[in-house]
């Protein structure tokens, strides 16, 4: 069954001149679904190619089921490829692309319709059999992609942003399809997307990804809840970050000045330092709110400075004294919304609160997605 | 610059008058109908009871039916090896990594630009003569016949399929491929089953473009086909004033009219074939195409590529410039640049050959680029744009030599047309469509959204053009007007069938060139070196200042 394993890979591409991957070393499980998730550019892509063996790395090893694969070609490595925009062969059917894995290797004609037929059956298709690319919607097309690479007897799938193409709807019903699929067939999937909610909703890990380099290898649980950098608390749901100093320490509690004075009181797993430069990280659903300036504990004054009705939850963004700004998140059928340039007060327990040292090249920097 | 911009400015305001620009286009049509489309095809059909004389005459029919018969036999194997060498080429110069390909690219262009008598001239003497390869032998290694016709035929051929092939090369999909290899397909496979299926409709226009070319060519034909006689030497044969007393019209009329039925027969069968044809993904052998995909066999691939390209193509089709060094030295040069002699009137027919080259690729640019917009855009509708979609090709389709007969006789009708407007208007009908096929596929190509954008944004039709359109469809324009350019200043056989009293450079150099026919080994003639020296000389020139020019106006 595929485990992949790789070691110290790293992909330039402009004679050295942009490092696509960088000493990346990962190792995917037998049966798990991984995925690889990280700004436009991160090289997530690149991983996933090299992994296929479309391309080859500059240095390190990957290894399938722990065969050294640097030198297979991809039709050797016994992997599914579906591709972001599916590559179906646009003058062959959806029965031809569909059993073009069994018969380019020449596999017995039966043996090849009876999969071509299995397959398309699984994916709901076979009445589109006869079918041309041209002539499918994007749901569909992306079916026969996974089907496609399924008829070829892939045991591992690598997804490259398999869903992007597609509008919000089908994307949302797709992505739990695609992974109840992988689990009821017990294969091992690596999904490349950009999307960190998709990769939230299907993953049993996360890779997160930045410059070429892995942040950070966690469950979708893991990586929410205890973020190492402070990228990944950005890019994994959503952050409010405050800049400030540690104005003391006691046992897991570090007590946070932050700009204008004002105190805050935050988890210190890390063991920050006292007068040690910091920046805050506390997520917008972490935060409660209350009507009027109250002194609750652990709690920042402010007023509402916008309102945005997003449905299921309604976003406010408070303007505090020091004139930094925070997102606070509420369900908006669970109390009356606040009005614009209403006094509330924001507070939050302090261990759903996380510290990361102030990065040396600034917190914007640090949080680009470029 | 007011004065300009104001000019400009009336132009964008009248551009928006649906009537003016209606008979901008109609005026198109009417041009390409009344001087490009319908002669050709009246001139023969209005004479066609002049055919008696040789179906009275068994051995002339013979004759010309061998002749015809020879050309598309010829056209056709020479475009299957144009395929099987030209495929490799593009191949190695699109997927290849090494900088020099992009030397090799260059290079490949070059027998295109050479004037295809100083290429006929350039294989006589590199196959026939002692001064090139024969010389080793010690007697004519390849004597004038069909089997230098078919030499000659492949190196002017050959850039067509290597340039079209590039291209969809570079425009193909390259994740097919990769999504072929990843459901097990060895690169051979890859390529056969997914590939060049799609690529079909490049392969089937490579093969059209190179049997066409083929089909057409005359001048360096003549040069080096000794006593051997296809279509169009034939028509050339027919067309002295002593056949005329001996024959008439009559066998002018019956080839041009065969060689023009025949070529859209085959051309109507490889469109229709061509879309059914399937290439069998079926009956697959894995372990032979994955030996074929092996590293061995792909540098041998590229090492037969290589010397095919080197030693068939380049080296014969540059060995002419050989005997134009001597001429630099012997007083040639000097008998040439004082015009003495013979020289005064390849000077003449030089400047009448570029003068004729720039008057037909002018009122081609300027009447080929509504005809372009209104098929591209679609300005009357998808079915008469189709329709005029297919009509531009027939001219390319067409062998030069049966279009010039026919032409000859169409205007012949209007005696007041001089002979100067006949040789224009026979260029411009065999010119026309390589300008308009480049333009229309440019302009499809641009999304029509960027055009409604500016539009929207407050330009006037005019203006759009100018301003967005023109910008990103330049090379192809340019690239467009240069192949109209260099393909009338070397055309032989239409000019000949329609002149009498002027001679273009490339006729004056077959005429130089036949006497030095008449031994078995041909001799080399500083002259005729030269004067084809000159000939590649100038049109490097040319291209190069419109290269230039090109670039200089921005980075598209």
């Amino acid at each position: 069954m595929p485990e992949v394993k790789v070691v110290g890979l790293t992909k330039t591409f402009g004679n050295g001149k942009i490092v696509a991957v960088d000493n990346v070393s990962l190792e995917v499980h037998d049966k798990e679904y991984v995925a690889l998730v990280g700004p436009s550019g991160c090289g997530k892509t690149t991983l996933l190619r090299l992994i296929a063996g479309l391309i080859q790395p500059d240095k390190g090893e990957i290894y399938i089921d722990d065969v050294r694969v640097n030198k297979v070609p991809p039709e050797d490595r016994g992997i599914g490829f579906v591709f972001q925009t599916y590559a179906l062969f646009p003058h062959m059917d959806v029965w031809d692309n569909v059993t073009y894995g069994p018969r380019i290797k020449a596999l017995d004609e039966k043996k090849a319709a009876a999969l071509g037929r299995e397959t398309l059956e699984m994916m709901l298709l076979y009445e589109r059999s006869d079918a041309f690319p041209h002539e499918l919607s994007g749901g569909m097309m992306q079916r026969v992609a996974v089907a496609r690479a399924l008829a070829a007897g892939a045991k591992l799938l690598l997804l490259d942003e398999p869903l992007g193409a597609l509008d919000a709807k089908i994307r949302n019903e797709l992505r739990y399809e695609i992974r109840r699929l992988v689990k009821d067939l017990e294969l091992t999937a690596i999904h490349v997307t950009h999307d960190q909610g998709e990769a939230m909703a299907i993953s049993d890990r996360i890779a997160v990804m930045r410059k070429g380099k892995i942040l950070q290898v966690g469950s979708p649980h893991e990586l929410y809840m205890n973020p190492e950098h402070l990228f990944v608390a950005n890019f994994i749901g959503e952050s409010n970050f405050l800049e400030g100093y540690v104005a003391d320490t006691k046992e897991n509690l570090a007590k946070i000045r932050l700009r204008g004075n004002l105190i805050v009181y935050a988890s210190n797993a890390k063991d920050r330092q006292k007068d040690e430069r910091i920046a805050l990280a506390v997520r917008p659903e972490a935060l409660t709110l209350e009507r009027g300036w109250k002194k609750a504990h652990n709690s920042i004054q402010g007023n509402i400075g916008e309102v945005s009705f997003e449905g299921t939850t309604t976003r406010y963004e408070v303007v505090l004294p020091n004139e930094d700004k925070i997102i606070v998140t509420k369900p908006s059928l669970a109390e009356e919304p606040f009005e614009v340039g209403e006094k509330v007060t924001a507070s939050f327990q302090p261990e759903k609160s996380h510290i990361f040292p102030y990065p040396r090249r600034g917190l914007m920097e640090e949080l680009k997605l470029e | 610059m007011r004065k300009r911009a104001k000019i400009l400015k009336f132009f964008d305001e009248i551009s928006s008058k649906p009537i003016l620009r209606y008979s901008v286009y109609f005026s198109a049509i009417l041009f390409f109908l009344a001087i490009i489309l319908v002669p050709p095809i009246l001139g023969t059909a209005l004479k066609w009871d002049l055919m008696t004389e040789v179906f009275n005459n068994p051995e002339l029919m013979s004759r010309a039916l061998n002749a015809i018969g020879f050309s598309f036999g010829i056209a056709l194997f020479v475009s299957i090896i144009d395929l099987a060498a030209g495929i490799p080429t593009a191949w190695l110069i699109a997927r290849g990594k090494s900088r020099w390909l992009n030397v090799l690219d260059t290079l490949c262009d070059l027998p295109f630009i050479i004037p295809t008598v100083a290429l006929g001239y350039s294989l006589l003497l590199f196959w026939n003569s002692t001064y090139g390869i024969s010389g080793i032998f010690g007697n004519s290694l390849v004597s004038p016949g069909w089997l230098l016709v078919i030499l000659l035929h492949f190196v002017f051929s050959f850039p067509i399929v290597v340039r079209v092939m590039v291209g969809a090369l570079l425009d193909y999909q390259y994740v097919y491929e990769e999504a072929a290899r990843t459901l097990g397909a060895s690169p051979v496979a890859a390529e056969r089953t997914v590939t060049f299926p799609i690529l079909k409709p490049s392969l089937i226009g490579a093969f059209v473009l190179a049997f066409a070319r083929s089909i057409s060519e005359t001048g360096a034909t003549i040069v080096v086909a000794g006593t051997f006689e296809n279509g169009a030497i034939f028509i050339a044969n027919m067309n002295t004033p002593e056949s005329q007393a001996q024959f008439g019209q009559g066998p002018l009329v019956f080839a041009s009219l065969m060689l023009i039925l025949i070529a859209v027969v085959i051309f109507a069968i490889i469109q229709l074939l061509g879309t059914k044809m399937k290439i069998p993904i079926k009956r697959m052998s894995p372990t032979f195409e994955r030996k074929l995909s092996g590293r061995k066999v792909v540098s041998l691939r590229d090492s037969a590529t290589l010397f095919t390209l080197f030693v068939l193509i380049l080296i014969p089709a540059l060995f002419v410039s050989a005997s134009a060094f001597p001429a630099l030295l012997d007083g040639t040069l000097n008998s040439a640049l004082a015009s003495e002699g013979v020289w005064q009137e390849f000077w003449q027919s030089l400047v009448l050959s570029y003068f004729i080259g720039f008057v037909a690729t002018l009122i081609n640019v300027v009447m080929g680029l509504p005809m372009a917009i209104l098929i591209a855009r679609k300005r009357l509708g998808k079915t008469v744009s189709a329709f005029f979609d297919v009509l531009v090709n027939i001219p390319i389709i067409v062998p030069s030599v049966a279009l010039g007969v026919s032409l000859g006789l169409f205007w012949r009708n209007l005696p007041f047309i001089p002979e100067l407007w006949l040789i224009i208007f026979a260029h411009i009908s065999i010119t026309y469509p390589y300008f308009v096929k480049s333009l229309t596929a440019a302009i499809t190509r641009v999304d029509v959204e960027i055009e409604n954008a500016a539009r929207i944004l407050g330009a006037r039709p005019f203006a759009v053009f100018r301003t967005i359109i023109m910008p990103l469809v330049k090379y192809s324009f340019f690239a467009g007007a240069i192949i109209m350019f260099t393909r009338s200043v070397s055309e032989t056989g239409a000019t000949v069938a329609v002149a009498a009293e002027l001679q273009t450079v490339p006729v004056l150099l077959v005429g130089w060139i036949k006497p030095l026919l008449n031994s078995d080994v041909v001799g080399m003639s500083f002259a005729v070196g030269l004067g084809c020296g000159f000939l590649i000389l100038f049109s490097i020139i040319i291209l190069l200042v419109l290269r230039l020019m090109i670039r200089g106006r921005g980075r598209y």
